[in-house]
């Protein structure tokens, strides 16, 4: 389910407002924020912010498209674990004989 | 013959059922389209007449997007995700469930077959486990 049309999409004022004052002043800064619950307003395009993980800051870089997307959908909180590599080198020689 | 949207043509059904065998058409789409066409839901397909036939296949292709055009936009949709590195992307990039359904079981239909840990037993022919089953024809093409 969605947010109410009528309440706009949530953005952190602080972060809002230090990206405003950087697009007035033409200036490029990687901004730290926690807020990963804020949606990506269009002004955000272009820049680069660190957000944070939980444990570290991940660079996220903006773009159009990840425009109504929420900054804590491009920094994953969760390290990715597979059993790829021991499973093949465990089949190969299987396959083998 | 009864020939919408391209590829389409199921003729002993019901037109409200016929049409749900295009991509992208169900149930209700189907009666909305039947309804605007002004042609009964129960009417089979093969009792339709011509200028039925071009109502129903007018109205489908006015207001609906259906087959390979739906299926180039939901595929657009995913790849933008997969694009822009967003936590849905990933997931449908690892094959996994994106709406934060349970992975330590089930999920088996994102994830295809199960793929078991290859149990050793003393006769080494007798235990091929799904991987070893896959990757032995493979072998024998190359």
């Amino acid at each position: 389910m969605g947010r109410s049309l009528k309440k706009g999409p949530y953005i952190e004022e602080r972060l809002l407002g230090r990206i405003e004052e950087l697009n007035r002043t033409r200036q490029k800064k990687v901004l730290k924020t926690w807020s990963r619950r804020s949606t990506i307003p269009p002004e955000f395009v272009g820049h680069t912010l660190a957000v944070h993980n939980g444990k570290k800051f991940i660079p996220v870089y903006v773009t159009e498209n990840m425009v109504g997307h929420r900054l804590g959908e491009f920094a994953l909180t969760r390290t990715f674990k597979a059993h790829g590599q021991a499973e093949k080198s465990a089949a190969t020689p299987t396959g083998k004989s | 013959m009864a020939r919408v949207a391209g590829v389409d043509l199921p003729r002993e059904k019901r037109g409200e059922i016929a049409l749900t065998y295009i991509y992208g058409v169900g149930k209700s789409a189907a009666q909305r389209v039947l309804g605007t066409a002004r042609v009964d839901l129960d009417k089979r397909v093969k009792a339709w007449s011509d200028e039925e036939t071009a109502r129903v296949r007018e109205i489908l292709e006015r207001e609906l997007k259906v087959e390979g055009d739906l299926r180039r936009e939901v595929s657009m949709n995913v790849k933008r995700l997969m694009d822009i590195g967003a936590y849905r992307g990933i997931r449908h990039r690892r094959g996994l469930p994106v709406r934060g359904q349970r992975t330590h079981t089930n999920a088996r239909t994102r994830k295809g077959p199960r793929k078991g840990v290859m149990i050793k037993k003393k006769t080494t022919a007798a235990a091929p486990a799904p991987a070893a089953a896959a990757a032995a024809p493979k072998k024998a093409g190359a």
